[in-house]
């Protein structure tokens, strides 16, 4: 058995245009690393260059959100369900703060925003 | 590319009725269509979860059960729209890095002047926007 992921349109340009894939993994960190060794660059758009789960994704185990379930050490079983989605976000941030988050360092910037936020 | 947003005008009238509660707060919402569609039918205004003047968030959950049930429908994100409430409707440089969905008309509404509709469309497709015309059309659905 395997693990299902379901792919968002917008990285379907890595899977040949599949809208499922399979792939293997204790974590989701091996899950990510197993599918990037077949559909080059996927890693790239889910795992910020710092290492760190990219803002621009939401990534589901199931039906739960992986930030809440340790990111990239999200546990992993045979037969589980991920769900990859686009975050829908954005707004009409000031100047400063919308060049923080497209900089480097944006990941900390929007995660400050988001505890801000609850 | 040239295109256009046909959309209902009771479905227009719903999203910014939308905005206008949620102001001064910025709000946000999906309008679903068939695949390929490209019709915009089916409204769900979606809770900010970032509750900011400046930022909006989809809920990550509450995104997961919707996008599901489209799936199910075999539907797909027609239309996406926010409110601005200071500044104009043109997306700003946050909407179009996080901008996602390449199929989907990014709506913007302006809810700075109380009495004054500012309603613009985008396509956002790899960093580039391209604005397109609003076609508002009466009474196809029930929005």
């Amino acid at each position: 058995m395997a693990i299902e992921v379901r792919v968002p349109t917008i990285l379907r340009s890595y899977t040949g245009g599949s809208k499922v894939v399979e792939g293997s993994g204790d974590t989701l960190s091996g899950l990510i690393d197993d599918l990037d060794s077949r559909h080059n660059g996927f890693k790239g758009r889910l795992i910020t260059p710092e290492g760190g789960l990219h803002r621009f994704v939401n990534i589901y185990v199931n039906d739960e959100d992986v930030r809440f379930l340790g990111a990239l050490d999200a546990k992993l079983n045979d037969g589980d369900s991920v769900t990859i989605l686009p975050a829908v976000a954005g707004g009409a941030l000031g100047f400063a703060a919308a060049a923080a988050l497209l900089g480097p360092s944006h990941r900390s910037a929007a995660t400050r925003k988001r505890t801000e936020g609850r | 590319m040239n295109s256009v947003l046909t959309i209902d005008s009771a479905i227009v009238k719903a999203i910014v009725a939308h905005a206008r509660r949620d102001h001064p707060d910025e709000a946000c919402g999906v309008v679903t269509g068939p695949i390929g569609s490209d019709v915009p039918t089916r409204h769900i205004p979606m809770d900010n979860a970032a509750r900011s003047m400046t930022f909006y968030e989809f809920d990550s959950m509450e995104q997961l059960r919707v996008w599901r049930e489209m799936d199910d429908n075999d539907e797909e994100p027609v239309v996406i729209y926010h409110s601005h409430t200071a500044t104009e409707a043109y997306p700003s440089r946050t909407d179009v890095s996080f901008a996602g969905e390449p199929g989907a008309h990014y709506l913007l509404v302006s809810t700075r002047e109380p009495d004054v509709e500012e309603i613009r469309s985008f396509r956002i497709v790899d960093g580039v926007v391209t604005e397109e015309e609003v076609n508002i059309v009466d009474a196809t659905v029930d929005a």
